[in-house]
């Protein structure tokens, strides 16, 4: 079934997203003359003829170049939001090494990106160069110091100051770039709160100009110093190419007299100004345009609409964005809407089933229960750091027995949801005795992901072994998380099995499982060598530089996706308090013990995670910077709101909650929430 | 209209306003007792008095090292460069005027007529916006909801609105945060915790309460069980905005997510997501900054006023605004109707209270506020001379502070008297309030401290089972609580999520006057 949506899921990508995507072209184009004309303007600027300086742009701004120039980049903004649109991504990829960022850089899709940036760069600077006129307007001049006047052949020279804008066009395209990949630039964060479009994008506008003209001058700077280093090669190899001479009059500009040109320096910086801004312009367009808020219909009023309205939407795999904003419009609807409230909570008219809110609820549990167990894992994960114990074969049978159990698992597949949500149930004792499955499972699939040094049964015998150890309980004090460094553990691969691809991967994982515990003797050398290399490698500071993960980094990557979690919260908790007023048929009262449990069973496991030695318990200062940062900080969203979304059903419900079926552990929980002792 | 003249003549001298029952306040010696059905009701509440003598004062009124160390002279270059780092362009101007270097007397002529320019720019904006010039100590007493927050003892008070705790901003810059189940009080103190002006507690959160401080905005984060009685100021979220300070106003969205901030210099106001520390800023000029805000409990509308005589209401889905002009001066206080769909407002200058009224707020009419045309006045406050049994008593004039009880009510308005004439005083006038069908306001009667106290604060328990009770911070330095018993259509206590409020039936007595205000 979900195999077959592959269609239908683009075109619904296409139907919300193609507008959006198009009406940010159109504006960014439209905005482009605009910034034409204040550049022209300001870059002819003089300051002692000032009606001279007037008239002089006006008249400039209809010439034949100009308008040549302004198609131009109008198709170098067309391209700019084509990547924008292909390297958009709601889930933010965190590089947890310097290793991962430096494979980051030299993925043939960031080079890609980057060359055709700086190609983009150069055509935005020889633009700029062209509309600048004086000095700056041709690559190649007639010579001005003719020492043979005999005159019949006019040498031509090379102009080395448009050679110089070209280059450093060129250098900010592909600083623009590389920008783009560091900052996560790519990254589409969902505003706090709702705004209309113009006003988002009138609020953002001055900042954007602000860090544009700053960051433009630290770019200045970098050129210059690049061209006085390097600047002879290119000089050399274009003058030799097209055969140019070089003038000698003028002073060569790799040197320091040359370079220290005000004017020059002005207009590069100008024409960085004008690059920059025009580029994030496009990008602020699509990032408030992607984000705004999609009204999905909560039941199909045709039957051709079935596959977009939210239930289903929610229900079936669609790509993350159209699922992101499909949580962001039940947050909404739960928060503002009674109508739409109404329609989640009412029955279907031949049977009388809550279709509706089953769909709904079941997501928001499963997200909210995949998140549960990511963090269980990454906590062992942690624990286990750096108590990594030589196997024996008793373990290993041990490890074999529970990868039959994997197996099984993957049989018993359909009805895992429902364990894992009946798992709250229990008292923790059981529960931590029910996790090497999961733990095992993610272990190994990390390691199949080609981490050369961690060992795929070491890390899972460890987990085992921790969690039937008596001193379980105890693994997280700081004294065994310092004991050593482990040169990566698999929380990135964690991320990497995020909610919607979490199924597959623990299939394949038990298979791999499976094949790898039958050679035992080889496997157990190979562990001791793959041990020995390991700890031998790890005391090189060089490689040490490039491996070591960054602890925030890595609790950054586990949170990366929590904006659906936050969303799904307040959604869940709305409806659940809205119900006890608005709903007519007691469909939510089914669920509420399940929803409870869910919520509870993750404010225990999130309390133990800010827990964690090594997870600093604020956000970092913010400063006032144009990227959007807050994906650094979405674990302390998603905190406050789980605590925000737990008390809001307390309050709402009150003593009517003792009614509800929990566990006694969540049942004391609860009455320290009504309490307001939490 | 509803006007004083309506009202029961004020207790005798001497006596205390203790409590209201079958629709009379009942005043008698400070000691008595409540009637016995009652007692229990109010049995833990902390009754406190802080004289202003206890406070300690500053150890030191500087905030920085410099008076410890022996002062030494440093090259203009440096000092331009740390003045630069202090105050910024204005400070290295000011430096370079004052140096005493002979060789830059060009660079001295320049920078002080620079200087010169600045300030007459800065006055040319201050008589655009007078308060602008005020020094910030100033502007939060012009602004703030106390009568007198310069000179009183107790400057911010705020009920939690969940439980029986509350929080108390004193004097010397300290909060303490009372609690009817414990006995610790745990005494907060910060190093930016300077100047309260307001507090307001964390809706759907057992303990975090958010101070506005001359300087930034800090969320503290009190643990409920812990027994401490000095948290540590690392339990502490320092929210700072260039720009932004002081901070006079702050109000919680009533869902807990988000914090709204303002200050009277800043035109923007800041939506804060605390948890991670991002604000939006609100940007509207006109008005030259907000100066109180007030977030309706269905949390569908906000009240933002500024010094000027205008203030606007945002709606807070989208965040559209809707100005009104208002005629003779600056908003001074407003409260909401538990749903929402009412405004109450003063304007400094006028002594009456308008009412301005919302359709009916659903979530599908997006970006409107949906205000009506005008807003009409629904009480007339202005100075009435009551005849007792004792002497005359003038009592009326600006209302400097409102709140409106959570189940819609009881209605008290702090009074200021007339500043001329010493025989009026300022005074705490309580109406009865009905909402729906047709709003209505009807006399209650006059709440009387201890001789000689002035109230300061009110503020209504968001959570009281019998009726309403409303906390008076009086200029002695006490904090009374007085109850008013009246059976209540709806149980405010747990549900702070918008409910349609229908109160029907209000009083058990219905030994109603004819109705002062309706709107039939």
């Amino acid at each position: 079934m979900r195999a077959g949506g592959g269609g239908e899921q683009q075109a619904l990508l296409r139907q919300v997203l193609g507008w959006r995507v198009a009406a940010s072209i159109a504006w960014s184009v439209l905005l482009l003359p605009l910034c034409t004309a204040v550049f022209i303007s300001i870059s002819s600027i003089d300051l002692f003829h000032p009606i001279q300086w007037i008239s002089n742009s006006f008249n400039d701004w209809y010439t034949s170049y100009v308008i040549f120039c302004i198609l131009l980049m109008s198709v170098v903004i067309l391209i700019i939001s084509i990547f924008n649109v292909e390297f958009y991504a709601v889930v933010p990829s965190i590089p947890c090494s310097r290793l991962a960022l430096l494979g980051k850089i030299i993925h043939p899709r960031q080079v890609i990106h980057s060359v055709v940036h700086a190609i983009m760069g150069m055509l935005v600077a020889w633009c700029a160069a062209v509309m600048t006129k004086g000095k700056f307007q041709f690559l190649a001049l007639p010579c001005t110091a003719s020492e043979s006047l005999d005159g019949a052949v006019q040498h031509m020279c090379l102009n080395e100051y448009h050679l110089f804008l070209l280059l450093s066009g060129a250098f900010m395209g592909y600083n623009y770039s590389l920008l783009y990949l560091v900052n996560n630039m790519n990254y589409l964060p969902f505003p706090i709160i709702q705004q209309y479009k113009y006003l988002r994008f009138r609020r953002s506008l001055p900042l954007l100009v602000k860090r544009s003209c700053v960051e433009s001058l630290y770019l200045v700077r970098n050129v210059c110093v690049a061209h006085y280093f390097f600047g002879y090669i290119p000089r050399a190899w274009i003058s030799t190419t097209m055969d140019l001479h070089t003038d000698s009059k003028l002073h060569p500009l790799d040197t320091l007299t040359g370079l220290l040109d005000l004017s020059l320096l002005y207009h590069t910086w100008l024409c960085g100004v004008f690059l920059l801004i025009t580029w994030h312009v496009t990008w602020l367009l699509f990032k408030i345009y992607a984000t705004e808020a999609h009204h999905f219909p909560v039941q199909p009023t045709f039957a051709e609409e079935t596959d977009q309205c939210l239930p289903k939407i929610l229900n079936s795999n669609p790509p993350l964005i159209i699922k992101f904003l499909a949580l962001q419009d039940l947050m909404l609807l739960s928060q503002y809407s009674p109508i739409r409230r109404q329609e989640v909570f009412s029955l279907s008219q031949p049977g009388g089933h809550p279709h509706n809110w089953t769909a709904i609820s079941k997501e928001c549990l499963n997200l909210l229960s995949d998140l549960t167990q990511k963090l269980i894992m990454q906590q062992e994960a942690a624990a286990t750091n750096g108590r990594v114990k030589q196997p024996s074969t008793g373990e290993l049978g041990r490890s074999l027995s529970s990868s039959e159990a994997a197996v099984k698992e993957e049989m018993a597949f359909q009805t895992q949801r429902s364990n894992v949500i009946s798992r709250a149930h229990m008292p923790s004792l059981v529960k931590s005795s029910l996790l090497p499955l999961k733990a095992l499972s993610t272990s190994d699939l990390g390691s199949s992901f080609g981490s050369p040094f961690s060992s795929p049964a070491l890390n899972r015998k460890a987990g085992i072994l921790d969690l039937n150890s008596p001193w379980h309980g105890s693994v997280q004090s700081p004294h065994v998380m310092r004991r050593g460094p482990k040169l990566w553990t698999s929380s990135s691969d964690l991320q990497m099995n995020g909610s919607p691809q979490a199924s597959f991967s623990m299939i394949s994982v038990a298979r791999v499982g499976n094949e790898a515990t039958q050679p035992s003797f080889i496997y157990t050398w190979l562990q001791n060598k793959q041990e020995q290399v390991r700890s031998f490698l790890s005391k090189r500071v060089l490689i040490m530089y490039f491996f070591s993960k960054h602890p925030e980094a890595s609790i950054q990557a586990v949170f990366s996706d929590a904006q659906m979690h936050i969303w799904a919260l307040e959604g869940l908790s709305r409806l659940v308090a809205a119900s006890f007023t608005e709903d007519r048929f007691g469909v939510v009262q089914t669920t509420l013990p399940v929803i409870l449990n869910t919520l509870l069973t993750l404010q225990e496991v999130v309390d133990k995670h800010f827990k964690l030695p090594h997870a600093s318990s604020k956000p970092p200062r913010i400063s006032g910077s144009l990227m959007d940062t807050s994906y650094k900080t979405l674990r302390f969203a998603l905190r406050a709101s789980l605590k925000t979304a737990i008390y809001r059903i307390t309050t709402t419900f009150g003593e009517h909650l003792n009614a509800v079926q929990v566990s006694a552990e969540h049942k004391k929980r609860l009455q320290q929430f009504l309490e307001f002792k939490e | 209209m509803c006007s004083l003249a309506l009202f029961p003549p004020p207790p005798a001298p001497g006596d205390v306003t203790l409590y209201e029952c079958h629709n009379a306040l009942v005043s008698g010696h400070i000691y008595e007792k409540l009637p016995l059905a009652f007692q229990d009701q109010l049995a833990d509440l902390p009754v406190l008095t802080i004289p202003k003598e206890t406070l300690k004062a500053h150890s030191r009124l500087e905030h920085s090292t410099k008076p410890a160390f022996i002062h030494h002279q440093e090259t203009l270059w440096k000092r331009c460069l740390n003045a630069w780092r202090d105050v910024g362009m204005c400070g290295v101007l000011n430096e370079v005027a004052n140096a005493e270097e002979a060789d830059l007397q060009w660079m001295k002529t320049g920078s002080s007529w620079a200087l010169a320019l600045c300030h007459w720019v800065s006055s040319l904006h201050g008589s655009l916006f007078p308060h602008l010039s005020l020094c910030s100590e100033d502007m939060i007493a012009e602004f703030s909801q106390a009568v007198d927050w310069a000179g009183c003892s107790i400057r911010a008070f705020a009920w939690h609105p969940h439980t029986s705790k509350f929080a108390v901003a004193l004097l010397d810059d300290s909060i303490r945060v009372y609690n009817t189940n414990s006995a610790t009080v745990p005494i907060l103190k910060h190093r930016l915790q300077r100047n309260v002006a307001s507090m307001a507690w964390k809706p759907l959160c057992a303990s975090i309460l958010a101070v506005a401080c001359q300087s930034c905005v800090l969320v503290w984060h009190l643990d409920p069980t812990s027994l401490s009685t000095r948290p540590s100021s690392g339990c502490a979220q320092v929210l700072a905005y260039p720009g932004h300070s002081p901070v006079t106003s702050l109000a919680w969205a009533p869902s807990g997510e988000m914090l709204l901030s303002a200050s009277p210099v800043d035109t923007a106001m800041l939506v804060w997501d605390v948890s991670t520390e991002n604000c939006v800023p609100l940007q509207w000029f006109g008005g030259g900054g907000v100066t109180y805000l007030a977030w309706s409990p269905d949390g569908s509308k906000v009240l933002a006023a500024t010094p000027s005589a205008v203030f606007r209401v945002w709606e807070a889905q989208m965040w559209t605004c809707e100005r009104w002009p208002t005629i003779k001066g600056r908003c001074q206080t407003g409260c909401w109707s538990p749903d929402g769909s009412r405004l109450l407002f003063t304007v400094l200058g006028e002594s009456v209270i308008y009412s301005l009224s919302f359709s009916e707020y659903s979530g599908e009419m997006q970006g409107q506020v949906g205000g009506s045309k005008t807003a009409s006045i629904v009480a007339d406050l202005s100075e009435t001379t009551f005849e007792t049994l004792y002497g005359e008593a003038r009592i009326g004039g600006e209302v400097h502070s409102m709140v409106w009880d959570p189940s819609g009510e009881r209605l008290a308005a702090l009074i200021r008297g007339n500043p001329e004439t010493p025989e009026s005083r300022t005074i705490v006038a309580v109406f009865r309030t009905r909402n729906s069908p047709v709003f209505e306001l009807l006399p209650c009667g006059f709440l009387q401290g201890e001789p000689g106290a002035q109230p300061q604060l009110i503020a209504f328990h968001p959570c009281f089972k019998k009726g309403a009770l409303l906390t008076v911070c009086w200029s002695t330095g006490r904090i009374s609580h007085i109850p008013f018993f009246f059976v209540s259509a709806q149980v405010p206590c747990f549900s702070p999520s918008p409910s349609p409020v229908v109160a029907l039936s209000s009083s058990s007595a219905s030994v109603r006057e004819q109705p002062l205000f309706s709107e039939l």
